[in-house]
């Protein structure tokens, strides 16, 4: 039996569609007049996935994610179809976790108890924001009641569940925001993440930032934010355990911790990325075609929708486990970082962060950065990766 | 072929202020004596570095012999030497011109007289020229040539009344021209029996027949074979070979007086060869060498030093190719605690440092950091001793100082009087003491007496910034003065940045230590940490920013399908890193050592 590599192994499954495009949304979605075929899909799914069971075989599944997209637009059949593939083709035990996004409207809603007899065990609720006007502008299709419902039936439903929030928002005040948070932790979900609004290429948003009709807010303020976030969620059982994402004690969500633990993924369906280590120890970047309908074309026809395969370099390796593990508070294990990078951290450079209080030794090992350091992640992820 | 008879050579040259077309006349000169078909004209054939053609200027001399046969059915040489037209090498001119009898002053129609017209077109008269006065772009809507010749009269006092009107652009009037150089300027005098006196115009290097070497015979004949003598130098070399520039090479047998030539002699490097050198025959040469001769003497000096310390040696490497053909650049190794292994470089002025700059980094793709431009000082110690300052990093202990000199220039500007107050102001504001002003017409021209450092960093772009680009200025060094100098240190995160120092006069320093201060607030990125920028003269600190601390920098989103996208960024972030320097915490970009000195008055 193949042992599974630091950081464990998941599988991505993306689903592209949605009802309407989000203004500030850069994910790989697509709308769809015509109702599309999910039998062709569900089964083109299980083509890519038949495919990487080659690539990384006999190895035991941590964890199983649909993504999007809305994957609560998927039939329970579609999802069942794909679990029992993953089954079928790796070892899958009950302690593995099964996630998946959901929208909170109404009638997604009605769609849960059916993922939960397919075997999803945790939903992550696109909740976004407790406030009716907020909501529109987002361009969300639920209003809050709606969405507090949808958390009522989740609730009942699955084991775990998670929802989102999206703070920093044009106009938000800090009194604001403390309000909303507060109420969001009410909900009594076990796992929150909380993602300031950034302007993303591509957006509806960022055209309008770029006209000057979206004002974002001043970075000092959003800096603010961040900070109660903190101070909040802490006091409230709820702590960060990464950048944006918070969980009671053991709820975190083991899929997210893959990618950060910079762990092995699969990535199926349209515009999914995957990290493979091979038999042989390379480690293999995968992405697939995004649009929908030419990915399904392709992997009719020959098996898969990869359009890139590249080895990646130890300085890869290394940047890749940087850039992801950082965001965590339990930090890095920094023997594991330099047998991948095949370097060290500047010690000078290293120093001066410690000095300046952005990092701190956990262990002789294992290295993270502080709450000051938190805000400041991505300078301070360019200061270790300089030379 | 025999020496050519005086009477039928004309030597002249081309003066004008930029885009006023000297080089598009030269051309067409070319063109209409047939010295080159259209088909192998291109524009601008004198100029022949790319940096000349782009910015319309002409660095080195060029020379090129026209055979025109005039009116009178008699068939004349016109030995053109096009000279550089900017201050910095006004030594060159200089020598140029003192080479030719005539000259043609090329003025605008419309934009009539301007500051560099004047500085070349006294030098010219200084030397005795025949002027031919040319209003070029006639034809253009708004050309007043009669206000022009009226303006000229006035402000030159030149006799316009035989003017040529032409349009270089479209070739109207190019046959005037030549009739008149033929007829209105004189033929060179000499003596073809007296021993060998000639003129070291100029010098270059070419790929194929090494150094070349541009002489105007005064006296007596050079020949292939004979074995010459540089005056100045005492070096002696063999003639390989004589000719004349068609503008392409040609070989002759020999150049007699009058004539304008190349010789190559097996001559290593251009910095053998000092322009306004006498060359003579080895024996029996003659014994007093022509007047004027000066070596040249570098006025600006900056430190260049490669961003990526690998690239040292390159430099090195580049910048002996580049003297090769630029004697009047010089350079020797410098070292820098923030910026490593670099060159002090010396320059005749700024656009001369800029041009050297901008060939590093085109002709051999250097990336460079240039320091802030500084003045040569003359100190002169308590213990009697005096030397040359060329860095402010080489300033000594204050209390050994006896007295410290600043190189002063005259400048003349001359603009449109709605935007007089301003200069004036901006001359006052960089300690100027005027000397002069007067008005023709509309315009003003105004006189003054400047350091040379309050002018090194910015002068020029503040100029035409607040004339909005119709002011125009010309200098030349005057005189070295004794100053209340001080060396201002600039310390970023208490720590003292070397290649920011500069000497400033102490009226000026409280200003330009803020201003310095506010600038590199503004170009020093945000770190995780505040940072004070201060400015210190002496151990006193007269001026202080604070660059408050970076809040927020980090994604808020980052799952399995961002790392690649996140990783190319992040190469981005190192490379960025690469191009900053590091001062003990503090990253400080490029850019900053030379912006941190322009200010906005």
């Amino acid at each position: 039996m193949t042992v599974s590599p630091v950081g464990g192994f998941g599988i991505y499954v993306h689903w592209p569609f949605c009802l309407a495009k989000c203004p500030y949304c850069d994910f790989n979605s697509h709308v769809r007049h015509q109702p599309v075929s999910q039998e062709r899909y569900a089964k083109a799914l299980a083509t890519e996935l038949a495919r990487y069971a080659q690539m990384v075989p006999g190895r035991t599944v941590d964890s199983v994610f649909f993504g999007g997209g809305t994957p609560s637009l998927m039939e329970p059949k579609t999802v069942e179809t794909i679990l029992n593939e993953v089954a079928r083709l790796w070892h899958l035990t009950s302690t593995a976790e099964i996630s998946m996004e959901a929208n909170p409207t109404s009638v997604e809603a009605t769609r849960f108890a059916g993922y939960r007899s397919a075997g999803v065990n945790r939903l992550s609720v696109g909740i976004q924001a407790l406030d009716d006007k907020e909501l529109k502008i987002l361009g969300r299709q639920h209003s809050v009641s709606e969405a507090i419902q949808a958390v009522e039936i989740a609730r009942k439903t699955f084991p775990r569940i998670s929802f989102d929030l999206i703070y920093a928002r044009p106009n938000q005040t800090l009194k604001a925001w403390e309000q909303e948070l507060n109420r969001a932790i009410d909900l009594a979900a076990d796992h929150l993440s909380m993602y300031q609004l950034t302007i993303e290429s591509g957006t509806m948003f960022q055209r309008l930032y770029a006209a000057g009709k979206l004002e974002m807010l001043d970075p000092d303020l959003a800096a603010d934010m961040f900070d109660l976030t903190q101070k909040v969620t802490a006091a409230r059982g709820l702590p960060s355990y990464e950048v944006s994402n918070h969980a009671a004690p053991d709820a975190q969500c083991q899929h997210n911790l893959i990618y950060w633990r910079y762990g092995d993924y699969v990535g199926v369906g349209p515009g999914a990325h995957g990290r493979l280590t091979l038999e042989d120890g390379t480690k293999l970047a995968t992405s697939t075609e995004k649009h929908p309908e030419t990915w399904l074309g392709l992997v009719e026809s020959q098996g898969h929708g990869s359009i890139s395969e590249d080895i990646l370099g130890h300085g890869e390796q290394g940047d890749e486990l940087l850039l992801m593990g950082m965001r965590l508070h339990e930090g890095i294990d920094v023997p594991r970082y330099e047998q991948l990078s095949g370097r060290q951290f500047n010690p000078q450079r290293l120093l001066n962060l410690q000095e300046n209080g952005m990092v701190e030794w956990v262990s002789n090992t294992r290295l993270r950065a502080t709450q000051a350091g938190f805000p400041l992640l991505d300078a301070v992820i360019a200061e270790l990766a300089s030379d | 072929m025999t020496t050519k008879t005086l009477s039928n050579i004309r030597n002249f040259s081309i003066v004008a202020h930029i885009d006023h077309g000297k080089s598009t006349l030269a051309d067409r000169l070319i063109q209409s004596t047939g010295t080159l078909t259209d088909r192998e004209m291109t524009e601008q054939v004198l100029d022949s570095m790319d940096i000349e053609k782009e910015r319309g200027i002409t660095i080195k001399a060029q020379t090129v012999r026209l055979i025109y046969k005039a009116d009178n059915g008699e068939e004349y040489t016109l030995n053109l030497i096009d000279t550089p037209g900017h201050v910095d090498f006004a030594y060159e001119v200089s020598r140029s011109l003192a080479a030719v009898e005539g000259s043609l002053l090329v003025v605008d129609a419309s934009q009539g007289v301007e500051a560099q017209t004047l500085a070349n077109v006294y030098q010219a008269i200084d030397n005795d020229h025949d002027i031919v006065t040319v209003l070029n772009k006639v034809d253009l809507p708004a050309a007043e040539p009669d206000r022009i010749k009226e303006q000229i009269e006035d402000v030159i006092g030149l006799d316009t009344s035989d003017s040529v009107m032409i349009s270089a652009k479209t070739g109207l009037g190019i046959p005037d021209v030549l009739e008149a150089i033929v007829k209105q300027l004189p033929a060179p005098k000499g003596n073809p029996d007296g021993p060998l006196k000639a003129m070291l115009v100029d010098s270059w290097y070419d790929t194929y027949l090494g150094v070349m070497v541009l002489v105007r015979i005064i006296d007596g004949e050079l020949k292939k074979g004979d074995s010459i003598k540089m005056m100045g130098t005492g070096a002696v070399y063999p003639v390989d070979r004589v000719g004349v520039m068609t503008p392409a090479f040609v070989a002759t047998d020999r150049l007699g007086p009058g004539e304008i030539g190349v010789l190559t002699a097996s001559i290593k490097e251009v910095a053998d060869t000092r322009v306004g050198d006498t060359i003579t025959t080895d024996k029996k040469g003659c014994t007093e060498a022509l007047p004027g001769f000066k070596p040249a003497q570098p006025v600006v000096f900056c430190g260049l030093f490669p961003v990526d310390a690998n690239d040292f040696e390159d430099l090195r490497s580049a910048m002996g190719k580049l003297r090769l053909n630029d004697a009047s650049f010089s350079y020797e190794m410098e070292t820098s605690a923030a910026l490593g292994f670099g060159f002090r470089c010396g320059f005749l002025g700024l656009l001369h440092l800029e041009i050297i700059q901008e060939r590093l980094s085109r002709e051999f793709n250097l990336d460079l950091i240039a320091t802030a431009p500084s003045v040569v000082y003359e100190m002169e110690m308590t213990d009697g001793s005096q030397f040359e300052m060329h860095n402010p990093a080489d300033m000594p202990d204050v209390v050994k100082i006896k007295e410290i000199r600043e190189p002063w220039i005259r400048a003349n500007i001359m603009t449109p009087d709605e935007y007089l107050g301003a200069i004036l102001k901006l001359c006052q504001d960089r300690r100027g003491v005027q000397v002069d002003l007067s008005y023709v017409g509309s315009r003003a021209m105004v006189t003054y007496d400047l350091p040379l450092n309050e002018v090194v960093f910015d002068f020029y772009d503040r100029l035409k910034s607040i004339s909005k680009g119709y002011a125009s200025f010309d200098y030349t060094i005057s005189e070295y003065r004794a100053g209340d100098l001080a060396k201002m240190s600039i310390l970023v995160n208490d720590e003292p940045v070397d290649a920011l120092s500069v000497l400033v006069h102490r009226s000026q320093a409280d200003k330009r230590g803020r201003a310095m201060c506010e600038v590199l607030k503004e170009l020093i990125p945000r770190h995780m940490f505040k940072i004070p920028i201060q400015a210190a003269l002496g151990g006193r600190v007269i001026a202080r920013e604070t660059l408050s601390a970076l809040r927020k920098d980090v994604t808020a989103k980052c799952y399995g399908g961002d790392a690649s996208r996140k990783r190319k960024l992040l190469d981005k972030q190192k490379a960025g890193k690469k191009k900053m320097r590091q001062f003990g915490k503090v990253e400080i970009p490029q850019e900053a050592f030379i912006q941190a000195l322009k200010m906005d008055d």
